[in-house]
């Protein structure tokens, strides 16, 4: 077996090969983002006996270019009132996390390149999954700040509320997590996509369905989608924390949602189901899993109306938390015996 | 508590869920409501007075603007006060009865529609809003086949309608109704069962029926809380007497229950309209007044005195008696009422409307103290209140 290519055997190639494995991971991430708008349009559109776009290029597929270069050139306008380097900074903050998570997931198996062994994943971290999780944290930051610095009432409210909402739900879907871990006996998602290799009957869905639920609910508050998408609950806070929002701003909001999508679909499929396992070659697998969980997001929103904020609350301290807790002991009891 | 650690925060009148203009000051501590005060106004257009200066048949298209969401209601609402102060009230013959009940209930369906669809919206299930419209849009090809106009309708006149029904329109309405009971069964689907939907609205906004009494509720978010009162049974206009159907009525007195009552009653208009079809036989449309009925068009583009009758009518008008009359109806929202004063003249005196929507928004401030931010959303949809029926 080949040498790992690493930056001491061939740091030229080793660069080379980062850069293009980064591009192109960066390029499929922001077309899925570009396009998932597209395609929730439409799904949600034909759920509504509606069309969804149809106007802009073939069956409106030029759709997502077309808001782009809308949001492009309106006016940017920040609020005379506003923390102005919080304000600016916001939107980034909420970005860059989506983005770089994206880095730790592995989209396939090892390939060949010049003599040495390449593997199809940007960084292994031994530590992958609290990378993971510390990213996901980071992400609230943006929207308690975009709240906070655009000195109006509704955005602080959406501020708030995503901050206890994140908090708390990212406690349940940790714990979710860690019963993944006690099987895997690793935190590398590369070593979890190993330990589920073989047959199918190895993805942890099989064997931890509820840490399975429980991340996926747990992971949809966390992106704050319908219907836990209290931050930003257009009909009672006026789209909460982007309110004042406009511009190229809005839509670094709008694609950090959908980057969060693809993120959380990403790591969801890759420690219960299999990551790049399948039938078809690795990426596609994997493409394919987060397209299903992305439909399932899109579908759920079709459905479901939005839950209060006390019961979210209640929910994630005295449902998913205590649920995950217990799924960790009963793992754990298993695992002994 | 400090008055420090209150918030105020204005809501509305540019607000997604405020339906229309309606601003609500709301005092809030963290998310919990303290207090609410509506204030209202901002769509006055002065319907009261200005229909002072018009004579009565030019009043009525005023009434299509009150609340836009049923202009047939409020337009038999103003058409059965001004009938009984003229004192025709018995001469209205029985095609335009009947077909002023099925519209009337056709108008119901299309207003709780709107009602269902925001209400839905505003909880945040968006699926519901769309199913809604599309059947709204069914009545509005309805309303546009009958009047011309999808909204402003103003079909009937005073002593019948303005036209008979159109080729097919009966088979319209019979292919509508035979849908509908089925629709309404999707929006339960989508609604009734999910524990979202169900946490969000039992035992939110809850008013019992003593304090919906004294604020005067009426209408469906009366009967959800508990009390058996409606007007086309309990004081019968238009020939509703002759109807069969269930007053639909629950306990609770909660949002739920409100959403349930109205639900029902749509399956209970349903009932109403298929026994108008039946009832529906070929007849005059207008009442045999002469002072105050436009002459047929065929008389009056073949002879002298069909012209001059329409003429007549036309820049005079009619002139009831000096006197005054009040109108009641069930509208879809609650108790229309008309108080019309008459001194003789062509124009009325003084025309008061009693708008079910304004009475009802009294309720919000007591229904939402103590509740939190998003209940106060889910109460202004379960009101049901228009904003052009407030502020007339």
């Amino acid at each position: 077996m080949p040498e790992m290519l690493s930056l001491s055997n061939d740091p030229l190639l080793f660069v080379a090969v980062m850069l293009a494995k980064i591009l192109a991971v960066f390029v499929v991430v922001i077309l899925i983002v570009a396009y998932a708008t597209y395609a929730e349009r439409k799904i949600i559109g034909h759920m509504q006996t509606r069309l969804g776009p149809t106007m802009t290029g073939p069956l409106g597929l030029l759709q997502p270019i077309a808001d782009g270069l809308k949001l492009f050139f309106k006016e940017d306008i920040i609020p005379a009132q506003a923390s102005k380097v919080a304000f600016v900074l916001a939107p980034m903050m909420i970005l860059v996390p989506a983005f770089i998570t994206i880095a730790v997931v592995p989209f396939g198996g090892d390939i060949e390149v010049g003599g040495y062994r390449v593997p199809l994943q940007i960084a292994d971290l031994n530590v992958g999954i609290l990378y993971v999780l510390a990213m996901a944290g980071l992400g609230v930051y943006g929207i308690v700040l975009a709240g906070w610095a655009s000195n109006n009432k509704y955005s602080l409210l959406g501020g708030v509320r995503s901050a206890a909402q994140m908090i708390s739900y990212e406690l349940a879907a940790g714990l979710s997590i860690i019963a993944v871990f006690m099987l895997a006996e690793t935190l590398s998602l590369r070593g979890i996509v190993a330990a589920q290799s073989g047959s199918v009957m190895n993805w942890y869905i099989f064997s931890q369905p509820l840490a399975f639920v429980l991340f996926v609910i747990t992971s949809m508050a966390e992106v704050n989608r319908t219907p836990f998408d209290l931050p930003e609950a257009e009909t009672e806070l006026v789209s909460g924390f982007c309110t004042e929002y406009s511009s190229m701003k809005y839509a670094l909001f709008f694609m950090a949602e959908y980057a969060n999508m693809v993120v959380v679909s990403a790591i969801a499929s890759t420690l219960f189901l299999g990551g790049p396992a399948g039938p078809f070659p690795g990426a596609v697998n994997l493409l394919l899993k987060v397209f299903g969980f992305m439909f399932f997001f899109i579908w759920v929103r079709a459905t479901m109306p939005r839950v209060k904020y006390n019961q979210l609350m209640f929910m994630g301290w005295k449902v998913f938390l205590p649920l995950a807790l217990l799924n960790i002991v009963v793992t754990g009891i298993v695992l002994v015996l | 508590m400090a008055k420090k650690d209150i918030m105020t925060i204005n809501m509305g009148p540019q607000h997604p869920s405020t339906h229309g203009v309606l601003q609500l000051v709301l005092e809030l501590d963290g998310e919990t409501v303290v207090d609410a005060v509506p204030h209202i106004g901002f769509l006055h257009r002065g319907v009261e007075k200005l229909a002072e200066n018009r004579s009565y048949h030019r009043a009525l298209p005023l009434t299509d603007r009150l609340d836009y969401l049923a202009p047939m209601s409020n337009n038999l609402g103003y058409v059965l006060a001004v009938e009984k102060l003229l004192g025709i009230t018995d001469l209205i013959p029985e095609r335009a009865k009947v077909v002023r009940v099925m519209m009337a209930e056709l108008t119901r369906i299309k207003s709780h529609l709107v009602w269902l669809a925001t209400h839905a919206l505003d909880i945040g299930a968006m699926t519901v809003f769309l199913y809604c419209f599309r059947e709204r849009e069914a009545i509005m090809d309805m309303y546009e086949k009958l009047s011309g106009a999808r909204m402003t309708s103003n079909y009937f006149r005073v002593g019948g309608l303005s036209q008979d029904l159109p080729e097919g329109f009966e088979a319209d309405v019979r292919t509508f109704i035979d849908a509908m009971p089925g629709h309404i069964e999707t929006y339960e689907g989508l609604l009734t069962g999910n524990k979202i939907w169900q946490k969000r609205t039992i035992g939110v906004a809850t008013i019992d029926a003593a304090a919906a009494i004294d604020v005067g509720l009426s209408g469906p978010a009366l009967r959800a809380s508990g009390v058996d009162w409606d007007l086309r049974r309990d004081n019968p206009y238009s020939g509703y007497e002759d109807y069969e159907f269930k007053v639909v009525t629950r306990s609770g007195g909660d949002t739920f229950d409100r959403y349930k009552v109205r639900l029902d009653e749509m399956r209970e208009s349903c009932k109403i309209i298929r026994q108008a079809l039946d009832k529906l036989k070929p007849g005059p449309i207008l009442a045999d007044a002469p002072g105050v009925c436009l002459p047929a068009k065929k008389d009056v583009v073949s002879s002298i005195e069909g012209l001059i009758h329409h003429f007549k009518l036309i820049t005079d008008g009619f002139k009831p008696e000096a006197g005054e009359v009040y109108q009641g109806i069930e509208a879809p929202k609650g108790e229309l009422g008309y108080y019309l004063v008459s001194d003789g003249s062509a124009q009325p005196y003084r025309m008061k409307i009693r708008p079910p929507s304004f009475v009802n928004l009294q309720a919000l401030p007591q229904m939402v103290r103590g509740a939190l931010l998003a209940d106060v959303i889910a109460a202004i949809g379960t009101l049901d209140i228009v904003l052009g029926e407030i502020d007339r």
